[in-house]
């Protein structure tokens, strides 16, 4: 059934016995259903493929999202095209940090371009690749809401703003040295770098 | 000084948790709502402040809650509209992430107004670290009997939930927004029916800006014929600024409208001028969307009067010479700045984000990058100005939603008022980004 429904990566049937939430993710996922009137279970999809992005790698696999769509009782296609239309959800795999850097008006006036091209350099990738170590990947992304503090990137649910590169220096120390899966999810978010 | 109502305890140290905000007066309007007035008495106090939505569009926000249908046995629903996305535009995010009660507070306070036992605010998905905030926040104030059963011992009920996107600007329209929120691809939705009678899982909903339900905490509590004295005109009450670009002092500010541009730019209260001495060429003054205009046209109208911060005035002269208060997202470029360039960064913006439902805005908005890029790799043909014009103008409402305007509207402007820079770069066959020039060093050193 996957393998129809998600172009674009092969469904493998073999891998999706295996995704299951632990108990605190679950715990979290029904929480969140429950915020919503019965019936409207759906509603909680969003959120719920953030979890499952966080969980499951930093990616959403055919698979996960199969799974995501058994948790919810919908449609796997009902996953698919949601997941598929919003920026934030990755459906090929990613370093296990993805720096974004806005690069919309108020950022290039301040100097969006010659961050990305320090980025690029540093770890001899271009934007949308993913360095050889796998650890981080390079994206731009379209007005993050950080204009006054540009320029600016995010990376996982932390904002690193009024960048230079030192502090973009730094900060891929920092990453690197941790050796962590950053996502959007992290609750130990740090703006202050 | 002007007064501020939203954000004037923003320095207070641990304003965010709720004692704090409680001890500065916080959660005042909730007890004189529940406890003193009945939800018609709430929503006449934001009919006679004047309140305009504060995410863009302007429309009176009593007159928005007035049209929520009621019809018996069916819930209604107050969405906080927290997608904060327009380029320029940060103010939300400050409001949410420094005082996360004031928007929780005028939750309450609004559901009571409109009846509504649930509401949910929308918080764009890359927020991720201010939606933990604001759902700390709740969770205190469901702690301390300000959201559930029988609120403060009052007969009414609510529950808040805060919900996060994905990343689409489109969700900030609120019929996307709705769709999004029932866990679609946020695909705006043709009116009629407007939400207040069909939103939310089609039951009756009103979608406010975040600014827009935090301003109706001062309303309910200083009355609303008090807040419709300060500003001027119909652009009634203080509003929440960002400001952005080649300026001194960038950041959020609350000003009463009806400041001068000319003081809100170059006064030390707010911009603090142009950084690095230079001078200023050009200002959209209300999210990215917004005519651009040059500095002769921001500060005063083409009839040579001061151009004020008011919807009305920066309105004068219509899109020709004036231009819109939209979200309040103020980006200033200095003299060095390339509008052919900035343009280009705009346009990607509305390519990226069209939802491609519409032909004319999906496709639209490809072609006017496409050509555009042509411009910065130095292939433009003094024609492609025409072309852009003739795009621009076949976009424009021919969509389901405004967001072919919003794209259109910049291309509009730019050349409108910078038509010869444009001929110029086509002309030279090279384009030259002085403006982008060493612009980090600067700002380093």
């Amino acid at each position: 059934m996957g393998a129809q429904v998600h172009g674009t990566q092969p469904f493998d049937a073999s891998k999706r016995a295996e995704i299951k939430f632990n108990e605190v993710a679950m715990a979290t996922v029904q929480k969140i259903i429950s915020h919503y009137p019965e019936g409207k279970q759906k509603s909680a999809l969003l959120p719920i493929l953030h979890i499952a992005q966080a969980e499951f790698g930093g990616w959403l696999s055919p698979e996960v999202m199969d799974y995501v769509a058994e948790v919810l009782k919908i449609k796997s296609i009902e996953v698919f095209e949601v997941a598929s239309f919003y920026t934030m959800y990755h459906l090929k795999p990613v370093g296990k940090c993805v720096i974004e850097v806005c690069q919309t008006s108020s950022c290039w006036l301040s100097g969006a371009e010659d961050i990305i091209k320090h980025i690029e350099k540093k770890l001899n990738i271009k934007v949308g690749e993913t360095s050889r170590d796998g650890m981080f990947t390079l994206k731009t992304a379209e007005c993050l809401g950080s204009c006054g503090t540009a320029p600016m990137a995010q990376v996982g649910a932390s904002y690193h703003e009024n960048l230079t590169y030192e502090k973009v220096d730094a900060l891929l120390e920092k990453y690197k040295s941790e050796g962590k899966l950053r996502s959007y999810t992290d609750l130990d978010y740090n703006n202050t770098l | 000084m002007g007064r501020k109502l939203l954000i004037h305890n923003d320095k207070i140290p641990n304003i965010q948790t709720l004692d704090v905000y409680r001890s500065h007066g916080g959660y005042a309007s909730v007890e004189k709502a529940l406890k003193t007035m009945t939800p018609d008495q709430v929503t006449d106090e934001v009919k006679k402040s004047g309140l305009r939505g504060r995410g863009g569009a302007g429309f009176p926000t009593g007159l928005k809650w007035s049209f929520l249908a009621k019809p018996e046995g069916v819930p209604r629903y107050l969405v906080c509209n927290a997608d904060e996305s327009e380029p320029g535009t940060f103010k939300d995010r400050y409001l949410m992430e420094v005082i996360p009660h004031a928007l929780i507070e005028g939750m309450i306070t609004s559901s009571y107004a409109l009846g509504a036992k649930i509401s949910y605010i929308y918080i764009r998905g890359e927020y991720f670290y201010v939606a933990r905030i604001v759902e700390k926040a709740l969770e205190e104030a469901y702690a301390a009997g300000l959201l559930g059963k029988n609120i403060l011992g009052t007969d009414f009920s609510h529950d808040c939930y805060v919900q996060v996107g994905g990343g689409a600007y489109i969700c900030g329209e609120e019929t996307a927004l709705l769709e999004s929120l029932e866990g679609k691809r946020g695909n705006p939705r043709i009116k009629p029916p407007f939400p207040a009678v069909a939103g939310l899982w089609g039951c009756p909903t009103v979608v406010n800006n975040v600014e827009t339900i935090a301003a109706v905490c001062p309303i309910v509590n200083m009355g609303g014929e008090e807040y419709a004295k300060i500003g001027i005109g119909k652009s009634t009450g203080t509003k929440l600024i960002s400001a952005s670009g080649h300026i001194n002092k960038p950041g959020v500010y609350e000003i009463e409208l009806g400041v001068p541009v000319e003081e809100f730019i170059y006064s030390e209260e707010y911009c603090g001028g142009i950084r690095n001495g230079k001078k200023m060429k050009a200002v959209v003054a209300g999210g990215s969307s917004v005519p651009i205009l040059p500095t002769e046209l921001i500060l005063k109208t083409a009839k040579g009067e001061p151009r004020l911060m008011t919807y009305e005035s920066l309105g004068d002269g219509g899109f020709q010479t004036g231009t819109m208060l939209g979200s309040g997202g103020f980006i200033v470029m200095d003299e060095d700045t390339s509008i052919v360039k900035n343009l280009f960064t705009f346009t990607r913006f509305y390519h990226h984000e069209s939802c491609g439902q519409c032909s004319p805005c999906r496709e639209g908005t490809g072609w006017m990058e496409k050509i555009l890029k042509k411009f910065l790799n130095g292939t433009a043909e003094e024609s492609d100005v025409e072309l852009l014009w003739d795009i621009q103008s076949k976009i424009e409402g021919k969509t389901i939603c405004p967001l072919g305007e919003a794209a259109a509207w910049p291309v509009a402007a730019a050349i409108r008022h910078f038509k010869q820079e444009f001929l110029d770069v086509a002309r030279s066959k090279k384009f030259v980004d002085v403006s982008h020039y060493n612009r980090l060093n600067k700002i380093v050193a």
